[in-house]
């Protein structure tokens, strides 16, 4: 319950918090909505020398939409995006999975960037970014650079981002067409994280897939796009048998996470149906 | 040491303290505000929830010194001028508390699911009180109160 | 006529102080230079210590003192035991570790410093060496005379072994035309209560008096037992419990930190405080239930039951704690449940793990008694091909009160009961005919409906103090104060089950006065006369009829003072609505209150004042009773469980405030729930406890449970005045085998007839996909 001593330095400005990660390096954390790291602090499984805080950066908590995409600031909180009237109206996936994220406390503090870099496996958030092709805006002392979700979670609590980068932005293309999204989560009883959380963002043409995202979190040491399941739904019907089908590969190749609650084969079949259920609810949204 | 300079219940309190000092110590042990109380030490169980510039928050995972200029709100700050909170009232009125530990923190999680949704369902109720737990009461009578304070409240905002 | 305040849902009094943040927790007390104690725990289930350094630890500002098991051990008494069982055996159960530990979060040294983190970075600096040992954590597998042994000079896990119960049980089950017989077990629970441990202690070497703040259901109790511990006169250890947060008997007990702490302020002529944390909650604090039990019951073709057999091995963890050895006791004397069986044996095996101990959590061994019934008249019914409800109505006794009480073989006499009202009630309720129409129709077309049903009984109001490892009566003193406002001291100490408000009800309408005129006070033992506590559903049953008692008394005193004050005979005069009437005269009981303190005129051989005390000794114990019936529907796919209803009829006697009823009903069905479907303490083979935080182990959450349907039927107990029964335990006995059977019931068509606790939704869809 109480962290060890540390050196607390609130950043003014998204350069300065870089220079301070270069000065401290690997005894430096960054700070935001805290909500991953400071109850990691408090049990002292982490025992950072220096804070960064870099929630009191002007104007890193923003949802626009700019060159044709959303852009959603770093420290922009779960509950800013759970309840964006543009975020409702152009890609309803983050609201819905920020509904379903933590509980109302920690939606109102925790922060996008942050659990994106925190790359916890049983976010919610890296499944959705999967879903909608969003690009993670790194910012290092060499400027910035845009890393694809597909790129970004590279293996347990690891991200692309290289030491002294911190996260600024999330980009996503504004979904064009006849679009319908969903996000569907089994929750761990005592957490509250996913045991298994599934993104879909889905194109529909004419009663048929035209495209779709599928991100799956919880069931593997981080969180995935189910291309085998976006392969097959792609051109296709939007029927249950179909649905079904892709759904069926929503676990390939999948390296399995399992615990006291879930055993990788049980996250294995979560992940089918819950896909299946995400896509057929999306596909119904779809219109 | 770092000098912070924070607003509770309307008074502004100006003090030095410990970068790794939570925010919930600051109200308990610095200010003497212990009715906002601490249950866990994994940022679960709400217990500590007080508002910070508006938004609950669990006060056992933020610093002290993240509220710096900030305005913050604690159970003992809730009733105004000697009248209970209509979610202070509600709560008594249907027994939504046993031991009371937990109370604190579900009347400030009540308080805000209310100031954003005047007409929550049972089931907008019960998810919006998931990360506040409880032991004793089951939650029933807390889901009745939380619904008797939504009237309340409408029926006072009408009132005015 | 004045307002009657016993049998209406009236506001808790307590609540004003609590809804606004100002009631003191043990942690909100504040006293000037406090310093802060934090315990070092054992990181390993059984080892052996070879050295502990704590130099470092010495040496950071802000440390005062940091004791280990060579400082402390021999200078304190062993932490007590006050069960008792024939040929048991009986760990040195110290307050520190000193040549080895027992399990993870076994204490190894207390570090005392200016400020709680300080205290912590230095219990972080403190060495120790250990030398690992085998752990034993399967309470079945420890008893095998191979396994590795935990209290070496016993040369055997085995506690203690006890037979119970009457009757021919070989003849029992041979005369059965079936026996039925199932493995069960049942999962060490953590209490949780929301405010975890704490104590303060502040001494006054002039007045040699050491106060202590602590966080208990039995302040008298464990004045008595800290006060042996520490080797001081009882009457110079004043134990105050403050507002507590939560039982669940996990603070009916005496704990190792409770005299450490006042030790350590004894030793430093400073308070000293510890709060316990929530992990070390987990790990340090008594554990629930851990039973492996083989069930066999024979039963006759046409459900009725011809005898039952329960071989149990109890989970005892490392060491004994206030209770720990008489909770399979309790569940021997339940085994019963609502049901006529002419023969019951129980045989329990208690073994020693290198787990926590277990002890009292709410229910204490009935939850298990009452599980095990439950499940096997299930089990009947599958067997036989009838309907649960069916089987139970076969095995019923007769309605029964005081003239014809219902006796057990297990040697109990049950106050009153009738069981089938109860049942009826519920069944309406569910309409549980067209219940069972539509699960028939659900299950045509796929889906998977369960009903569970539970018809239960417990056993309150402990006790009689013949029954009781330290008594079983409790005490009330009653004083009415001179501006005839009414001060009610109970030796109970509620925490949380609103008794500031019943007990007042009670007062309120003895004396004619407002419940607002009367203040209850508990919890100090430098201001209440001794009590029991808190614990067992008893707080109304004995310390309210305590109360009562006292009344009695009082308004028999009340009454020969007011005729003095009038001038008539104390025969003729009445007292009504808080007045005294007689020989055409009346005379308000305020008048009263006053004279007898002005004492102008009194009475010859009349005491001055009006105060009464009652210690209440029980006869029997109280037996209430109900019916559960849960819905659960199953999501065929994934396993999941989902509540569709949930109704409940209680019979806890007479009600005092059915409001509080109805609450301490919730609670128990959702800890009921959390059993059947969430909650375990996993300890790994290793030892470790893998659910060691609230990230782990699960505690219902508001979305995870239902609403439910409550009533109650009122049976009084014909065993106090007031004819109640209790209530505190109900929900968390009847709701868990309800809950379980409604799951089980709901896979009935991949003839699933039993499943372990808690029923995960995997273990669920494990079940359907093999049928597939």
């Amino acid at each position: 319950m109480f962290p060890a001593n540390f050196e607390y330095i609130a950043a003014k400005s998204l350069d300065e918090a870089v220079s301070l990660l270069a000065r401290y390096k690997d005894d430096a954390k960054l700070l935001a909505g805290g909500h991953s790291l400071l109850p990691a602090m408090k049990l002292r499984l982490s025992q950072p020398k220096v804070l960064i805080d870099i929630s009191r950066v002007k104007d890193l908590a923003y949802i626009r939409e700019e060159g044709g995409q959303v852009r959603i600031g770093a420290t922009t909180t779960h509950f800013q995006i759970e309840t964006s009237d543009l975020l409702r109206r152009v890609c309803p996936l983050l609201p819905e999975t920020a509904t379903n994220l933590g509980d109302m406390q920690v939606r109102n503090k925790g922060t996008i960037g942050g659990s994106v870099a925190h790359a916890d496996p049983a976010a919610d958030w890296p499944a959705a970014v999967i879903a909608v092709n969003a690009e993670i805006v790194a910012f290092g002392p060499k400027g910035a650079r845009a890393i694809k979700a597909d790129e970004f979670f590279t293996e347990l609590f690891a991200t692309a981002l290289q030491p002294g980068e911190i996260v600024k932005e999330i980009r996503i293309p504004a979904p064009k067409g006849v679009v319908g999204q969903s996000y569907m989560k089994v929750r761990h009883p005592a957490s509250g994280f996913a045991v298994v959380g599934i993104a879909v963002s889905m194109t529909a043409d004419g009663g048929k897939c035209a495209a779709c995202g599928v991100g799956i979190t919880g069931v593997s040491p981080t969180a995935y796009r189910a291309s085998a399941v976006e392969r097959a739904m792609k051109g296709a019907a939007l029927d249950a048998k179909s649905i079904a089908a892709a759904a069926g590969h929503a676990g390939d190749g999948a390296d399995l996470n399992s615990d006291l609650f879930a055993s990788g084969e049980y996250r294995k079949h979560l992940a089918q149906i819950y896909t299946r259920r995400a896509l057929e609810t999306a596909a119904s949204r779809a219109k | 040491m770092k000098k912070i300079s924070v607003t509770v219940n309307g008074t502004t309190h100006q003090s030095d303290v410990e970068p790794r000092l939570l925010l919930v110590h600051y109200l308990r042990d610095v200010l003497n505000l212990t009715g906002t109380h601490v249950g866990c030490e994994t940022s679960l169980c709400g217990a500590c929830t007080v508002m910070v510039d508006g938004q609950a928050v669990k006060s056992c995972t933020m610093l002290a010194a993240q509220a710096d200029g900030a305005t913050v709100t604690t159970i003992e700050g809730l009733a105004q001028s000697g009248e209970l909170h209509p979610v202070q009232q509600a709560f008594w009125e249907h027994h939504g508390l046993q031991c009371g530990y937990c109370t604190p923190g579900m009347i400030m999680a009540t308080a805000q699911i209310l100031q954003r949704n005047p007409d929550p369902t049972e089931d907008e109720i019960r998810h919006g009180l998931e990360g506040n737990l409880c032991r004793c009461t089951g939650y029933q009578h807390i889901v009745q109160a939380v619904q008797c304070a939504a009237k309340k409240m409408k029926s006072k905002s009408v009132a005015r | 006529m004045a307002e009657k305040f016993v049998g209406k849902s009236v506001k808790r009094t307590e609540d004003p102080r609590l809804i606004q943040g100002l009631a003191h927790y043990v942690d909100d007390i504040k006293l000037p230079d406090t310093l802060h104690a934090v315990f070092l725990r054992s990181i390993h289930a059984h080892a052996r210590i070879k050295s502990i350094d704590t130099s470092a630890a010495q040496k950071l500002p802000g440390v005062v003192a940091v004791y280990t098991g060579k400082d402390m051990s021999q200078k304190i008494g062993p932490v007590p035991c006050g069960a008792a069982i024939p040929e048991m055996k009986v760990p040195d159960h110290r307050v520190l570790a000193t040549s080895k530990v027992y399990w993870v979060g076994h204490p190894l040294a207390v570090v005392v410093a200016e400020n709680k983190y300080i205290a912590r970075d230095a219990a972080d600096m403190i060495q120790v060496d250990y030398e690992e040992l085998p752990a034993v954590v399967d309470e079945e597998k420890a008893a095998d005379p191979k396994s590795p042994v935990i209290h070496e000079k016993f040369g055997t896990n085995i506690a203690y072994k006890l037979t119970a119960g009457e009757g021919d049980i070989e003849a029992a089950l041979k005369s059965a035309d079936k026996i039925i017989k199932q493995k069960i077990l049942h999962r060490r629970l953590v209490p949780i209560a929301m405010e975890t441990r704490g104590v303060l202690a502040r001494y006054y070497p002039g007045e040699q008096e050491l106060t202590l703040w602590t966080s208990t259901q039995i302040p008298h109790l464990a004045r008595t037992q800290v006060a042996v511990m520490l080797g001081m006169p009882e009457n110079k250890l004043r134990l105050i419990a403050p507002e507590v947060g939560g039982g669940f008997g996990s603070k009916l007990n005496v704990y190792a930190e409770e005299a450490m702490i006042g030790w350590c302020a004894m030793q430093l002529g400073r308070p000293v405080k510890w709060i316990e944390g929530r992990r070390e909650n987990i790990q340090a604090t008594i554990h629930g239930r851990g039973q492996t039990g083989y069930v066999e019951i024979g039963v006759k073709k046409d459900g009725t039951i011809t005898g039952f057999r329960y071989n149990v091995f109890a989970d005892m963890g490392s060491y004994f704690q206030l209770l720990t050895p008489a909770i399979p006791t309790l569940t021997g004397l339940m085994l019963s449940g609502c049901y006529k069986i002419p023969a019951i044996q129980m045989n329990v095996t208690a073994c020693f793990t290198t787990k926590m101990s277990t002890d009292a959590y709410r229910g204490a061994g009935r939850p298990e008694a009452t599980y095990v019934i439950e499940r096997a008249l299930d089990l009947i019914a599958a067997e036989l091909g009838m309907d649960p409800v069916e089987v139970r109505r076969k095995n019923f006794p007769e309605p029964f009160g005081a003239d014809n009480p219902f006796k057990t073989a297990t040697g109990l006499f049950y106050d009153s009961g009738n069981y089938q009202a109860a049942l009826d009630k519920a069944l309406k309720m569910a309409d549980y005919t067209k219940l069972r129409d539509q699960q028939q129709k659900a299950r045509k077309e796929g889906r998977l409906i369960g009903i569970g049903v539970s018809t239960y009984v417990e056993i309150c109001a402990m006790g009689p103090s013949a029954a009781m490892p330290a008594g079983g009566w409790e005490s009330a003193t009653v004083r009415i104060e001179p501006t005839c406002k009414v001060t009610v001291l109970t030796g109970a100490s509620p925490h949380g089950q609103g008794q500031e408000t019943s007990f007042a009800q009670i007062a309120a309408d003895e004396l004619g006065v407002g419940v607002n005129d009367v203040t209850v006070i508990h919890g100090d033992t430098a201001v209440v006369q001794y009590g029991i506590g808190t614990f067992g559903s008893r707080a109304t049953a004995v310390g309210g009829t305590a109360v009562y008692m006292a009344l009695q008394k009082l308004k028999g005193k009340a009454t020969e003072l007011a005729a003095h004050l009038m001038g008539v005979d104390a025969k003729s005069v009445s007292f009504a609505d808080g007045k005294f009437s007689g020989g055409g005269k009346s005379i308000t009981i305020q008048e009263v209150a006053l004279g007898a303190h002005l004492a102008k005129s009194l009475p010859p051989d009349m005491e001055p004042g009006l105060s009464a005390t009652s210690f209440f000794e029980p006869k029997n114990f109280t037996f209430p009773f109900g019916t559960h019936i849960c819905v659960v529907e199953v999501d065929r796919e994934t396993g999941e469980i989902h509540f569709q209803r949930y109704i409940a009829v209680d019979d806890c006697g007479k009600q005092i405030n059915p409001l509080l009823v109805h609450g301490q009903v919730h609670g128990g069905i959702v800890q009921s729930i959390g059993q059947a479907l969430f909650e375990e303490a996993v300890y790994d083979e290793q030892g470790q406890l893998v659910t060691g935080t609230l990230m782990d182990y699960a505690v219902p959450k508001a979305a995870q449970v239902p609403k439910f349907e409550l009533d109650s039927t009122e049976t009084p107990s014909p065993v106090n005045p007031l004819g109640v029964k209790g209530v505190g335990e109900a929900g968390s006995i009847g709701a868990t085998p309800a809950v379980v059977a409604a799951v089980v019931d709901a896979l009935a068509p991949f003839g699933v007839r039993h499943l372990d606790m808690p029923i995960k939704p995997e273990n669920v869809w494990r079940i359907i996909s093999k049928s597939a």
